[in-house]
């Protein structure tokens, strides 16, 4: 056991670089995240599917295996955008479930016990702290959004050879920019709710109802005024819609252009970004 | 000595209602003492100095750092402990003390060694691997300590720091305060409204008075001055009295019903005054021999 001697000295010595600090938090969360036998389970549940989708592409460019089997190959479903646009549309699923796992213990544990004196006292400001909070969810997502789906993607392209990656390679484009989108606007949503609700399980509640009491308050909206302006706070619509989009679907009409859809997304992360602003501070100033 | 705490003209204002009011005052002690009855600006100021309200007007200076233009300077070289429980319920006491050092830009692993001495340093060496949910507030208070000066800040402000402690924890964290000053390695500034917290760890005191500084005193060179006090009660015809020892070289003056304070001059016989008594036939009915308390001091402030 080491022996440590009661004084008390200064440190003189080198320091991190200011920008690296906020990788701390996601340091000293990760940790205690993993102690939950539920997330792990539901991080390893997340991969069923992209596995699930490995094997699909594997079999549809292993004919002989096929027939070994007596399945008629012309029974498979095409691997296309369509192909990559329900993957994204599956994970963009559990991603959600995954934020409202995570997100509540994201920044409720530290108003509930006033730790934010303590963070913003050091040289470290609130977009550090965000970063370092969001960081942490954005990798959770990230490993079960756009990674696999990347991956996919590239084994999709070593077995389909080259003249097949040139002409689809803005498929990659679109799974990483419609899923990383989606994953740090899930981050904001959660952070921002986190920031506003200290009880966690209220927290969680709230950020479902976020995507479902939305698609209720929508469709409602839709039926009642016989328009299709609903989509708006349908958040599960709007991505939906999104990936439509990036997908090169024209053949299927959305409630939304692209154009309305991107606003809705930045508008919503903007004022995820308000309520933090309004929360995340050292103290506050009862009116 | 370097200035601690330079205050130039600061003022701070929530929406219409002044705070702190032009602040004016250079402060170098090793430790400082914030003292003033409830809302009277001390916490106010101290969230100032480590940047979480914006002065209105006016400026402050930490350690040469203005505070206006150099708040990430300021921060680097502090470490605060908050008045309330102020942790993350979930993390061992070494985990949140590391994690703290690390924010502050310690290495992995200086602020792992950092942590587990200033745990051992504030007394709670053999709990570091409790969550911290599950402290006393006494071991919560030090644990906000430990985390205060694990990275070792040359300047550390404690808010409140015997907040809520029993007498024997009280104790341990007076002397841990005393023993931090008297390493003479950081500068403290503690804010409290216990006079006795103040007097027995701090070598300067402002004392604050509706968002103004009512009263400023050197408890250090007061001590090491020596000066002598007495009180007498006096029986008789004192009129004219308090002139007399004025003459003889004290300083004096008459409080009441008979009572005078007077300050003796070095070498001054205290005989002098029964003999000036005995001329006029006074009859002086007690004399002590005591200094201006700090409750003294502050019942004066707040009287003025």
């Amino acid at each position: 056991m080491a022996v440590y001697k009661r004084t008390y000295k200064t440190y003189d010595s080198v320091l991190t670089p200011a920008w690296s600090r906020f990788l701390t938090l996601p340091r000293a969360s990760y940790g205690r995240l993993m102690q939950s036998k539920f997330l792990v389970i539901f991080l390893m549940a997340s991969f069923f599917f992209p596995l699930g989708c490995t094997a699909f592409i594997y079999l549809s460019h292993n004919l002989s295996f096929l027939q070994s089997l007596n399945i008629p190959a012309g029974q498979f479903l095409q691997i296309n955008a369509n192909f990559f646009r329900f993957f994204c549309s599956f994970q963009s699923a559990m991603a959600v479930l995954m934020t409202v796992v995570v997100g509540p213990g994201l920044v409720a544990p530290d108003l509930a016990n006033n730790a934010l004196a303590l963070y913003f006292s050091r040289p470290f400001g609130r977009t550090e702290y965000v970063a370092g909070k969001m960081s942490l969810l954005m990798f959770l997502l990230s490993l079960i959004t756009w990674v696999p789906g990347l991956i996919l993607f590239g084994i999709q392209c070593s077995l389909a050879g080259r003249q097949w990656a040139g002409e689809n390679l803005w498929i990659a484009g679109a799974i990483l920019i419609g899923l990383v989108v989606w994953d740090i606007f899930l981050s904001l949503i959660a952070l921002a709710l986190s920031a506003w609700v200290k009880w966690r399980i209220a927290a969680g509640g709230l950020i479902l109802g976020v995507f479902f009491a939305g698609a209720g308050f929508g469709a409602a909206f839709n039926a009642i005024v016989r328009t299709q302006y609903g989509a708006v706070v349908d958040l599960r619509q709007v991505i939906s819609i999104l990936f439509f989009k990036l997908f090169r679907d024209d053949a299927t009409v959305t409630a939304l252009t692209a154009g309305q859809a991107w606003t809705v997304l930045g508008v919503a992360g903007g004022i995820c970004l308000w309520m933090l602003s309004r929360k995340v501070r050292a103290f506050e100033v009862i009116k | 000595m370097e200035p601690v705490l330079e205050l130039d003209g600061l003022g701070v204002r929530f929406g219409k209602r002044d705070i702190l009011k032009d602040l004016r005052i250079a402060l170098s002690g090793r430790s400082i003492g914030l003292l003033g009855p409830n809302g009277a600006g001390k916490s106010t100021l101290i969230q100032t100095l480590v940047g979480f309200c914006k002065p209105s007007s006016g400026t402050a200076r930490v350690l040469g750092h203005d505070i206006r233009r150099e708040m990430a300077a300021i921060r680097a070289l502090i470490g605060y402990m908050p008045e309330n429980d102020s942790f993350v319920a979930n993390m061992t006491a070494v985990s949140f003390v590391r994690m703290m050092a690390e924010i502050s830009g310690l290495p992995h692993d200086a602020a792992l060694e950092r942590a587990h001495e200033a745990l051992f340093y504030v007394g709670l060496g053999e709990a570091r691997y409790r969550q911290l949910g599950t402290y006393s507030l006494g071991m919560k208070q030090l644990a906000k300590l430990a985390q205060a000066i694990a990275h070792g800040p040359r300047l550390v402000i404690l808010d409140e720091p015997t907040n809520g402690l029993d007498p024997p924890a009280r104790t341990r964290m007076i002397r841990l305060i005393q023993e931090m000053r008297d390493t003479g390695e950081m500068r403290l500034l503690i804010c409290s409204h216990l006079l006795r917290d103040i007097e027995e760890t701090c070598e300067e005191v402002l004392i604050l008075k509706g968002g103004r500084i009512v009263h400023t005193s050197n408890l250090a060179e007061e001590h090491r001055s020596n000066k002598r006090f007495v009180e007498l009660e006096a029986y008789g015809p004192h009129a004219g009295f308090a002139e007399e020892l004025i003459a003889a070289g004290c300083l004096c003056e008459y409080s009441g019903l008979g009572r005078f304070r007077a300050e003796l001059p070095e070498g001054f016989d205290v005989q002098a005054i029964f003999r000036l008594a005995a001329q006029r036939d006074l009859q002086l009915r007690r004399l002590n021999y005591r200094r201006d308390t700090l409750e003294e001091i502050f019942l004066k402030a707040m009287e003025s």
